[in-house]
Parts: C-alpha cells; sequence; structure tokens
C-alpha cells in the first residue's frame, strides 16, 4: 500500500499523473489529505512509465477540480480511481458518488457568494474596511474569492473563516490563516435597516418554512443578521395574516343582487353593511329617475334632508341643481340622479349633523352599488358632481378646476363629463356666487 | 420621518410585485466602482415564506393618484403613506449591496403628478446610481403606462430590466377594478419598450440588456384560465416578454370546497406558472392546455399531466425514436431530461432502468412510454390506479432563479 499525501488539486494531478502513468491500480494507493507524506514518506513515486501522455476529457478535469474542494478526505482516493478507469478502460461515465461530490461542493460555493455578509468597520486613517465572518463547508476560500474581488473591487475587504482567509486591498488578493468567529467584528448598524427590510418584504399569509429552509440550511443562519428574525416573524404570522384580513376593505359587492332590475336593487340598499356608514344613517338612499337615461348625474352623497326623506338630491344643494339644471335647458325628470356613497357621514355637533366626506375606503366599498345603477340605466353620459363622484368614477383623483367641463371616455363607451358638486356653489363667497354659478351651467349646457 | 419608517412602509408596499429575478444581463464592473451583473442572479436570502431575496424591492412612494380595487396603494386604502427621496434610496441601495445583502434594486412607485411626473424620479434614481457612483449592479424599474417615449428611452440606458404591469387579463376586468388604466395604454407602454429593445439589439448599444417582463393578477375576477393563458401568450408574441409574472390577488384565505382554505390562490398561482412554462419551453399552444368544458386548469394535477390523460391516444411514445416534440409531451420528463435522451439515445438504446437514472419522477412517467425492454404498464392507462403525483412545493417552480 502506498500512501500519497497532497496539499491541493495541482499536487494531486502531478502525483496522479505519475501514479496512472506507472500504472499503480487505484487498490493500491491510498491519498490523504497533508502537507508531506507521513509514514510512508519514503515510498518513492513511480517513474514515469512508458505511456507518454496521458489524456483525459477536459470536462473532467474541470470536475475533478471542483471536487477536490470537498472536505471528505476520501475525494483524492475517488478521483483515482476515476482517472485510472478513464485511462485504462476508456470508461469516461463517473461514479455517482463523484458527482454527488461536485454538486455539493458547487452548491456550496453558490452559497458563499449568497450568505457572506460583509460588517463595515472604519479604520483610524478613516478607510471603510468591509469585514465577513462565514462557514464554508468545503475548502473553497480561494476559488471564491475572486468573485468577491471582482464585484467588489473598490472596496477593502476580508473574509474571514475557520480554515483560511482571504483579505483584498483593492489591488491585490491575500490569503492568511483561519479565525475565530470572536476575530471579527460583531456589528454593524446598519443591519437594523436590514433586517427591517427583510421582515417588511416578508408576506406573513404565505407561510412556507419548508421551501425557506431547503434554499437557506439552518446550519448558515448564524452568520446572517436577517436570520435572527425569522422565529418571531414564523410565530406572529398567523397573528399578521389576521391583522391583514381585518384591513381588508369592506365592500358592498356581496349586498348587490346580480343583475336586477332598479326596483330590487333599491330594496336591497337597505340591507347593505359594506361598510361602516349604515350603522349611523337613518337610511340609504339610492338614487332616482327613469329605468333608461341618456344622462345620469352623480353626487357625493346624501345630506342631512336626503338622509331623513331617503330622495337624492332634496336638499338646499339638490334646490341649487334643480335650477342650474333648467338654466341648462336639461330636463330633471329624464335624468337619473344618484350619489357615490348611499349613506349620509356626518358628525354630531350640538342637535345639528354636520356633513363629513367620505374617505376613499367608503367610496369603494360602495362603488358596486353605482355600478349596477350604470348597468342598468345605460346612460350614454354620467356627469360627476365633484371630487368624490369623479373618483368613484374615473378610477383616479381629478384635479376639478383644472379637468371640469370637457368629455373623458369611460368604459362601454360612455362618456364622463366632471364639473363641481352643487355645494360648493353654496359655500364660495357671496361676491364670486353668480359667476360660479354661471360656469356650472355652462358645464352642464355640455351635458344638455 | 426616519429612514426605517419608510422603508418599513415601502418595502412593504412592494412586496405584492412577484418579480424577483436578477438574470439574464451581463455588466462588468466599472473601475473605481462596485458591483457587476454576472447573468446568473443570486438569491441573497429567503423569508419565511419561501421567497428569494435577490433584489431590494422598494417604491418610491406609496402615494397613488389612481384607485386600483385589487391594489393596497390604491387611493382609498388607508395604509400609512411615505415617500424617499432618490438619495435615500441611492444611498441604501449601495450599502446594501456592499455588504452583500442583494443583487441590485428593483424600483417601483405609485402615480403621484403624472406618469411622466414619477418617471422621472424613479429615473433619477438610477442614472445616479449608475454615473455619480459606478454602480454596476442589476436595477430593474417599474414604468407607469403613459410614460412618455422620451423617458421609456433614458429609462432602459440605465436599467437591465424594465416592466409595465398589464394587471388584468381583460379589459373588462381593468373597466372594473382600475377604470383609469387601459390595455391600449399600457401596450403602447410595453411596444415602446420593446422597440428600443429591438432598436438597441440592430445598433449594439445597451438597453434593458435583460429584457422587459409584466404581472398579472389572478383570483380577482371572474377571468378564466384560459383568458389569462391566452393573453401571456400575445405578451410573449408581441413584446417578446422574458416572463409572465402571475400574483394571487388575495393573500387572505378563500373558502373553496375543492382546497383546503388557504391554498387554493396559491396552487392556482403554481399551475398558472407551470403552463406559462409549458407554453414557453414545450411547444404548447393554450388551446391544449385548457378546454372549452373546463376553461381552468385543474388543481390536483399539473397540466402536462392533465393534457396527458384527455390524449391517451397519443402514448405510449417510443423514447428511442419519438422526436423531441413528442418526449417533450411525456409527464414527467424535463427539457434538460429530453435533451440528454435524444443526446445519448444515438449511442445505446433506451432502457427503462436508464429512463429511472434521468427523472424522479419515473413513477409517474413509466406509464406514458416504451423503452427497448418493453413496458407493460402501458396498457394500464385506463387503469384506475394511475398515481397523480402529489403537489409539489408551491415556490419551488415560482420564485427560483432557473
Amino acid at each position: 500500500m502506498r500512501q500519497v499525501a497532497v496539499e491541493n488539486f495541482q499536487e494531486w494531478r502531478e502525483k496522479a499523473r505519475a501514479l496512472v502513468a506507472g500504472s499503480v491500480p487505484p487498490d493500491d494507493v491510498r491519498f490523504t489529505d497533508g502537507l508531506q507524506d507521513s509514514l510512508f514518506a519514503d515510498v518513492p513515486m513511480p517513474a514515469a512509465g512508458s505511456r507518454g501522455r496521458i489524456s483525459v476529457p477536459r470536462a473532467f478535469l474541470a470536475r475533478a477540480e471542483i471536487v477536490s474542494l470537498h472536505r471528505d478526505p476520501k475525494r483524492w482516493d475517488l478521483l483515482y480511481r476515476a482517472l485510472f478507469r478513464i485511462v485504462n478502460d476508456g470508461l469516461s461515465n463517473e461514479p455517482d458518488e463523484l458527482l454527488a461530490m461536485e454538486q455539493a461542493v458547487g452548491r456550496d460555493i453558490h452559497k458563499m457568494h449568497a450568505f457572506v455578509r460583509f460588517r463595515k468597520i472604519v479604520e483610524d486613517d478613516g478607510q471603510p474596511q468591509y469585514v465577513a465572518w462565514y462557514r464554508p463547508d468545503h475548502h473553497i476560500v480561494k476559488h471564491v474569492a475572486p468573485w468577491f474581488a471582482e464585484r467588489f473591487g473598490a472596496m477593502h475587504w476580508a473574509i474571514l473563516t475557520p480554515d483560511l482567509s482571504a483579505y483584498w486591498d483593492t489591488k491585490t488578493l491575500r490569503f492568511g490563516d483561519g479565525v475565530p468567529r470572536s476575530a471579527a467584528p460583531q456589528e454593524d448598524e446598519l443591519e437594523e435597516l436590514w433586517r427591517s427590510y427583510y421582515a417588511s418584504i416578508f408576506n406573513p399569509a404565505r407561510v412556507n418554512v419548508r421551501a425557506m429552509t431547503r434554499e437557506m440550511p439552518v446550519r448558515h443562519w448564524s452568520t446572517m443578521p436577517e436570520a435572527t428574525l425569522i422565529p418571531t416573524l414564523v410565530s406572529n404570522a398567523r397573528a399578521r395574516e389576521q391583522q391583514m384580513r381585518e384591513r381588508a376593505p369592506g365592500s358592498a359587492e356581496p349586498f348587490v343582487p346580480v343583475g336586477a332590475e332598479l326596483p330590487v336593487l333599491a330594496a336591497a340598499v337597505r340591507a347593505c353593511k359594506g361598510c361602516e356608514l349604515y350603522a349611523c344613517a337613518t337610511q340609504p338612499v339610492f338614487g332616482e329617475g327613469p329605468e333608461r337615461a341618456r344622462l345620469m348625474l352623480v353626487g357625493e352623497q346624501p345630506g342631512d334632508q336626503e338622509d331623513l326623506q331617503g330622495r337624492p338630491f332634496v336638499g338646499p344643494a339638490g334646490q341649487l341643481l334643480d335650477r342650474a339644471l333648467q338654466e341648462a335647458g336639461v330636463d330633471r325628470s329624464s335624468v337619473y340622479v344618484t350619489n357615490a356613497v348611499k349613506h349620509f357621514k356626518f358628525e354630531e355637533r350640538g342637535k345639528r349633523r354636520i356633513h363629513k366626506k367620505p374617505d376613499g375606503g367608503e367610496v369603494a366599498a360602495c362603488r358596486p352599488w353605482l355600478t349596477a345603477e350604470i348597468e342598468r340605466v345605460d346612460p350614454q353620459l354620467i356627469v360627476a358632481l365633484g371630487a368624490t363622484a369623479a373618483l368613484s368614477l374615473g378610477g383616479r383623483e381629478f384635479a376639478i378646476q383644472k379637468e371640469r367641463g370637457r368629455m373623458m371616455p369611460l368604459p362601454g363607451g360612455r362618456q364622463l363629463l366632471i364639473t363641481v358638486h352643487p355645494s360648493f356653489l353654496l359655500r364660495v363667497p357671496e361676491a364670486a356666487k353668480a359667476a360660479e354659478f354661471a360656469r356650472f351651467v355652462q358645464d352642464l349646457r355640455l351635458a344638455s | 420621518m426616519d429612514t426605517r419608517t419608510k422603508l418599513t412602509i415601502l418595502a412593504d408596499a412592494a412586496k405584492y410585485d412577484a418579480s424577483c429575478a436578477s438574470s439574464g444581463s451581463r455588466r462588468e464592473r466599472v473601475s473605481g466602482g462596485v458591483g457587476n451583473t454576472t447573468g446568473v442572479g443570486i438569491c441573497h436570502s429567503y423569508t419565511p415564506d419561501g421567497r428569494c431575496v435577490s433584489l431590494l424591492k422598494l417604491l418610491l412612494t406609496n402615494y397613488c393618484i389612481y384607485d386600483c380595487t385589487y391594489c393596497i396603494n390604491r387611493i382609498s386604502s388607508d395604509t400609512p403613506r411615505a415617500r424617499f427621496t432618490p438619495e435615500e434610496v441611492v444611498s441604501l441601495t449601495l450599502e446594501f449591496y456592499k455588504r452583500n445583502y442583494i443583487e441590485g434594486l428593483f424600483l417601483s412607485s405609485g402615480v403621484i403628478q403624472s406618469p411622466d411626473y414619477t418617471m422621472e424620479q424613479v429615473i433619477a434614481v438610477a442614472k445616479s446610481l449608475r454615473t455619480d457612483h459606478l454602480f454596476g449592479g442589476y436595477i430593474h424599474l417599474k414604468i407607469p403606462p403613459g410614460a412618455s417615449a422620451l423617458l421609456i428611452a433614458e429609462a432602459g440606458k440605465w436599467a437591465d430590466r424594465l416592466s409595465a404591469n398589464i394587471e388584468m387579463p381583460r379589459q373588462a376586468d381593468l373597466d372594473r377594478f382600475a377604470p383609469a388604466k387601459t390595455h391600449i395604454e399600457i401596450q403602447q407602454t410595453m411596444g415602446e419598450i420593446s422597440q428600443r429593445i429591438i432598436a438597441a439589439k440592430e445598433e449594439k448599444t445597451v438597453y434593458a440588456a435583460a429584457g422587459q417582463s409584466t404581472q398579472m393578477i389572478v383570483g380577482a375576477t371572474e377571468a378564466s384560465d384560459t383568458d389569462i393563458l391566452q393573453k401571456s401568450s400575445a405578451l410573449y408574441q408581441d413584446f417578446g416578454m422574458r416572463r409572465v409574472y402571475y400574483s394571487a390577488f388575495s393573500p387572505i384565505p378563500h373558502s373553496d370546497s375543492r382546497l383546503p382554505p388557504q391554498a387554493a390562490p396559491l396552487v392556482r398561482e403554481h399551475r398558472l406558472y407551470q403552463a406559462d412554462w409549458l407554453l414557453r419551453y414545450y411547444g404548447f399552444d393554450v388551446a391544449e392546455l385548457t378546454t372549452a368544458e373546463q376553461p381552468d386548469l385543474p388543481l390536483d394535477k399539473d397540466p402536462k399531466l392533465a393534457w396527458a390523460l384527455r390524449n391517451r391516444h397519443f402514448f405510449p411514445v417510443d423514447v428511442n425514436t419519438a422526436d423531441r416534440e413528442a418526449l417533450l409531451r411525456i409527464p414527467g420528463l424535463g427539457v434538460r431530461s429530453v435533451d440528454r435522451i435524444v443526446a445519448m439515445r444515438s449511442q445505446h438504446r433506451f432502457r427503462m432502468e436508464d429512463l429511472t437514472r434521468l427523472t424522479r419522477a419515473f413513477k409517474r412517467m413509466r406509464y406514458f412510454v416504451i423503452t427497448s425492454d418493453f413496458n407493460p404498464d402501458s396498457l394500464k392507462l385506463d387503469a384506475p390506479r394511475l398515481p397523480v403525483p402529489q403537489q409539489l412545493s408551491l415556490f419551488s417552480a415560482v420564485t427560483g432563479e432557473f
């Protein structure tokens, strides 16, 4: 039995070449990891035999070089056995064990590219240094270091591992002894931000711990700052999912009978609990007008009067609207009139109920009613009175004063016209009232 | 508001974008700079949902003028709002990159003021990274539909990948959930990007080297899988899309009697990814994957097995004589295995034993093949005990880099 110690791939290659040339069968030789031949150090290598050049497939060499980085001392023997078979029997399919080793090392290299985490420290000379401590499974530091040198070429960095450490000073790569973890920096204040990011990007409704640990084995967690969060994230996922569910927006959708006639819709809206507004309002206020109307007017929400009477646009703003329509030459009885939100939202001040603007969530929750009305009435033109109606109909925020008074296309070949809400005319200063009313009438004329 | 709070809000808002890919682009490091792009993306971490963290995925702001029902950042949502300055995003990207946390940046934004105003802010980040900081890492920019051609032209100069989201499979779905958006406008933006990419190739200049992708929300409307796959197929053809991402609408459990409640939307998403793969790499046509009676992909088996069971006359396939297209139809055989069969069978005839070494899905496959040593199992194709494979891990096909 011949014992041969090798330290790296080059050395194995040279010694294996001599052994193969001397036709030494794999069973007669034992490779070991080490600097020098130990017990059998005096056993001479065979002289080069009569073989001349030994050639092997390039793919084998590349594979062998990767396998040589594996931590298992058996790798050299396995490689020699494969080499011997190739040279003597012309067999090119290598044993599964070798392929598995190649895969393990390949994976280790890939994971090191991914999981090394630098910590920034600033030396006395003001030069920032980026230092990582990492524990690879195999002897891959020398193999991997050039990749880091290329990517982080302008940085001073060090990757410390238990076996070997790599150092880069923007010009040359150096290697030194392995160091214990305690020799590396223990923190970096940026890690707090990184952890915040990691926690935020995670979707608690899709927990899949197995998929995570398959790709990010637990043994690497100790050097990854974000991994300290994992137990908490997982155990809180249920609660966070519940929160997401509670925060999910309300909608009238379940209360809207599909394809129903207007009277059926008007009856169904009385049972709507799509948002919280139903709780305080007297009653919902549904739209009014002909079953088929060319023109539909959409306001914001019922006011105090409308809430009590259960009909749209019957209060002061409604009366103003009637006057404006008349002046614009629009017959109100031919128009379908409704609101973006069907319940009155208000704040109680003493005995008075003060109008409060519905928020976007309430507008969105109520939209299915408006959609159902539009489908039924099938108007050619819809006039949005004010920002809330415009948002509900147009699906985005509008600058009313800038975008009023022009036709915009809506789905289904309909047109949208935007103007102010009549209650705006009640609020403007006395001096401006006449002019604003005239502008409002001018907008409505486009609809006539 | 401090950076950490902003980061929490704007990363949380960005997590519904499914893409985290950082592959397909090569960029050498500029001397004195930091970062390169090697063509193969790296997953630097994984979150407990099994998803890969490759890019710093952020919104510049989650303020938005739109009210798209399916989107967490819609104007009517009560979600907390924040806005980064371009400098803050530049700094976060560089600092994270230098610590080897990420491959680069995926920057999107709510639309503020106008698509062009928003786009200018997003471009400012990418440009500063490339020119002020010689950043060589990966950059993916989201383009709001309707951004001007000039800005689209500039974005691709700095970015590796661009994407405009199609959002929903049918215009009717948009009409209902995002009335301010149209497929026409979104596809104009996609067309603009794809023309720039083609032109850059001809002129041998660099423009969005990793191409363009898009995302579709699944399960928010009644649109069937057929609708969805037809749309994807058209997008691949018309705009040279690298990827269409599918995002299950509701992260919240659905009540669907066919499945455990939590799984339904996620399994559907997974099936769509599998079908998408069949369209692009296996020579399948949308019309083959679903039927008029069943416009949705079956949830209990993968779409390739489902096709095979509907087309039993096609099997068994002789692995020693069938052409590549036919081999690709065999359940359990992937593109790589097929190519190895084609390469190896010229040297020796394939036996069952050779196949078992080639694929782990041998049990499923053996019902569908003939080898040189005869396959009695093929006769049992109609047997009720034909094993239906277990659901693969949900995200193995979804989040990994291929």
